[in-house]
């Protein structure tokens, strides 16, 4: 066999066997993407809230992939003490401009980062802890105005969902 | 119906020539969302379309917005706290669609005895179901002298044994349709069978679609093979 | 047996464990006849066809739920809403069709070439019991989904066993895990058509021990004599395979892309109803011949017999043909009869998809006639008269009868 004709053959072998790779390849992805969620549960993956419907010092709670997620209409005196907080002081420092694309409307994922109990402070009645935010009966985190945490075992702050307004008053989670 | 003959008896269906059928076609949206503009104002009424999601809409072209406003005029129960009383929202896009009767029982009741079927595999669960289907919305007509049509029934051409229940969906004109086609009874007819067609398959424009890229690749790689294969056997004796 | 494998780790564990050893023989240097022809592309082909279907149905059963009231919805999500899930199902669905079609032309393949003769009975006899336990597979795949033809063909197959003397109907409600076809019956299908494709695998393993025992049968149905017979499996029938599978996965693209439902019944897209039975209860095309043979019985445990006895006498066959020649190449009256078996028994697939009546009766008793006929009376005769006087000396050695077989 002469140089010319190995050369050639190496190409066709080189080309065939890349073929059968990327064939394997496009082949294997349709079996790993089906564990993926799947179209209808995406269709859940996101959810509307009308903001209208909650007045200023009203918090509402609603359902997002299976988590609860609290929504709280922040007074003015809410933020303003919000952004007093010095960062220093905080455990997980986060700016409160950071964690509200509108300051009025702060919304979290209403899972308290130690264990995962659901914070006390969304109804009038139950008690909000010392920061005015929400406190955790399991062990006593507190969290402020902001979500943040202040005081207790939990290490970092509640955490923000990825969200944007898709009109003045309806925000879409998710 | 007479039993074995209504059985045996082969009835022609006349053929059409449908747009989405070809490998490289595609469904018409325009014929999509007339159909669907009948499926609303006339099938809907007593037919079910429950494998259907409002969201699935946005395949006839309907944007974000109009689906909300389309779901919206349905109402879904749903129970809060996992209680057993329902309460009334306005159905989602996410949700599927909803049916005009709550169980078979009620839809029996309201139709003489006979079910409605749900229409979302119609299409799929016939034989020749595109031809069938169109072939049955125009398929009534006056009852033949000699034929003993029982009360409740209607004579229609193309339907196994002639006797069915449902009364004749389509007269022509039964909607206007907004890109101005007339909607002439074949238009009608022919546009639901296309909106049916996409609701059994909603898959059919990706699955030609990936389905030619594949066979493309495989004709080459398969090439290749032979040639490689010929290489490798050259020296066999 | 420690062979020279030049990375020093496949080294390492090869000297514990003589995997790779193993697959050196099996599939690399395993010693092939060199005449073999595309017919025997069929084998390797039936593998690659189990190995799809075994990926393609985990894929479905991480989202199907075996249950009356959510079978039929889940398989429809599954054609809906889960990421390439049509595509999978469409694979899986006409991938059993295709799986039969390569094993049957595998089948007769051996048929033809007498792969089944001395010393190859049971490799032979694996190979039907591998085909047993894909009807049952395919059978109890066929209910899953939930329709009108699964549950009523569920009925009328199951019904079956109620043809066996005395304990015919305890069986069937053994079978049933209930008075009728129901959530127990459905849930034990989904738990065995999982099953099953691992003892297929088991089983298909000890066919290729078998298989690899004396080695394959070739065209000529001569033994290897000379070394210059065989040629390594690597790279000629390695090659040589994935040619055979790219022309394989082009005819299955082409009907899982663009007539995904060809083989399928439109009965089957209608939810199942206990009440009501479709006007033409058919199996699925694999089936047809063998529910001709059923029907063509006018007494039902006659029929069911008969149709269990049209593949216990497939177990019979290295028995039955006594010829001391194997490739029906070398034998003409043979080649006749083998002829009008292919006709014979598509003729009875076309019969079990007709109506049982009128002149399709008198067809299909024909057909079942000549079905058993060739095996049983056929065989054994034409076994007297044939002679190995003729067969060539050795694989190469070039004899004018046998050009144009390669």
């Amino acid at each position: 066999m002469n140089n010319k004709n190995t050369s050639r053959r190496d190409f066709l072998i080189t080309t065939t066997n890349a073929f059968g790779i990327v064939g394997v390849a496009c082949f294997a992805w349709p079996f790993i993407d089906q564990m993926n969620p799947a179209a209808d549960m995406l269709a859940l993956a996101k959810v509307d809230c009308d903001l209208s419907k909650i007045t200023a010092g009203q918090s509402a709670t609603l359902i997002w992939r299976g988590k609860p997620i609290f929504v709280r209409h922040r007074t003015a005196q809410e933020i303003e003490k919000a952004n007093l907080v010095k960062l220093a002081d905080l455990p997980d420092p986060e700016d409160d401009s950071s964690r509200a694309q509108r300051p009025e409307y702060l919304i979290v994922v209403g899972i308290c980062t130690h264990l995962g109990c659901v914070p006390l402070g969304q109804n009038p009645n139950e008690p909000k802890g010392e920061y005015e935010g929400w406190f955790c009966p399991c062990h006593g985190s507190q969290y402020d105005t902001s979500g943040r945490i202040r005081k207790g075992p939990a290490p970092t702050n509640l955490p923000v969902p990825k969200y944007r307004y898709v009109s003045d008053t309806v925000v879409r989670i998710g | 119906m007479s039993g074995e003959s209504a059985v045996d008896e082969h009835i022609n269906i006349p053929h059409h020539s449908w747009s989405h059928t070809g490998p490289f076609d595609n469904f018409d949206k325009a014929a999509l969302r007339r159909g669907f503009l009948i499926f609303q104002n006339v099938c809907s009424t007593c037919h079910g379309i429950q494998r259907l999601a409002y969201r699935n809409l946005a395949d006839l072209g309907y944007s974000e917005n109009k689906i909300k406003s389309i779901a919206s005029e349905a109402k879904v129960l749903y129970n809060k706290n996992g209680g057993l009383e329902l309460y009334e929202r306005p159905a989602l896009p996410s949700d599927k669609f909803t049916s005009p009767f709550p169980n078979e029982q009620a839809a029996r009741d309201a139709n003489g005895g006979s079910l409605p079927p749900d229409l979302s595999l119609i299409i799929k669960a016939r034989p020749n179901g595109l031809d069938y289907v169109r072939a049955l919305l125009l398929g009534y007509e006056s009852t033949p002298m000699k034929f003993n049509l029982m009360s409740g029934l209607h004579y229609n051409t193309y339907f196994p044994g002639h006797q069915i229940a449902m009364p004749q969906p389509l007269y022509g004109d039964d909607v206007t349709f907004e890109d101005g086609t007339p909607s002439s009874i074949e238009q009608e007819a022919e546009d639901v069978v296309t909106f049916l067609a996409w609701a059994a398959m909603p898959e059919m424009e990706e699955r030609k679609r990936i389905g030619v890229i594949t066979m493309i690749f495989l004709v080459i790689f398969t090439l290749l093979l032979y040639a490689t294969k010929r290489r490798i056997w050259k020296n066999v004796k | 047996m420690a062979a020279n494998f030049s990375n020093s780790l496949v080294r390492w564990i090869d000297h514990r464990l003589p995997v790779f050893s193993y697959l050196r023989h099996a599939a690399y240097d395993y010693p092939t006849p060199k005449n073999l022809n595309y017919w025997w592309n069929f084998g390797s082909l039936a593998g690659i066809s189990l190995a799809i279907m075994i990926v393609s149905g985990i894929a479905l059963a991480m989202n199907y739920t075996p249950h009356v009231n959510h079978a039929f919805d889940s398989v429809e999500r599954i054609m809906r809403d889960v990421n390439y899930g049509w595509l999978i199902r469409y694979i899986h669905m006409n991938g059993a069709s295709f799986f039969f079609i390569v094993v049957y032309i595998h089948i007769f393949r051996g048929v033809y070439f007498g792969s089944y003769k001395s010393p190859r009975e049971l490799l032979w006899i694996l190979g039907v019991i591998i085909l047993l336990l894909m009807m049952a597979t395919a059978f109890m795949g066929y209910v899953l989904p939930w329709g009108q033809m699964s549950f009523w063909g569920a009925t009328v197959i199951t019904n079956l066993f109620s043809a066996v003397p005395l304990i015919g109907e305890s069986l069937v409600t053994w079978l049933w895990g209930g008075f009728s076809i129901d959530n127990p019956t459905l849930n034990r299908f989904f738990v065995l058509h999982y099953l099953f494709p691992f003892i297929i695998v088991s089983i298909v393993l000890l066919h290729i021990v078998a298989l690899h025992r004396f080695g394959s049968n070739n065209p000529l149905g001569i033994d290897i004599k000379y070394p210059n017979d065989t040629i390594p499996f690597h790279p000629y029938y390695t090659i040589k395979d994935a040619y055979g599978l790219g022309v394989f996965l082009i005819l299955f693209a082409g009907v899982v892309f663009f007539a995904p439902n060809f083989f399928g019944e439109p009965d089957n897209y209608i939810p199942s109803n206990p009440l009501s039975t479709p006007l033409h209860i058919v199996p699925e095309w694999y089936f047809l011949p063998f529910y001709a043979i059923l029907r063509s019985i006018p007494d039902k445990l006659g029929g069911v017999i008969s149709m269990f006895g049209s593949i216990v006498v497939l177990l019979l066959l290295p028995w039955l043909d006594r010829s001391p020649v194997r490739s029906g190449h070398f034998r003409g009256v043979f080649k006749i009869f083998f002829g009008i078996l292919l006709i014979d028994i598509v003729a009875l697939g076309y019969l079990g998809g007709k109506p049982s009546r009128g002149m399709y009766v008198i067809f299909s008793r024909l057909a079942t006639a000549y079905y058993f006929a060739y095996f049983l009376v056929i065989l054994p005769v034409l076994s007297k008269f044939d002679s190995s006087r003729l067969l060539p000396k050795s694989i190469s050695t070039p004899m004018p009868e046998v050009n144009g077989i390669e």
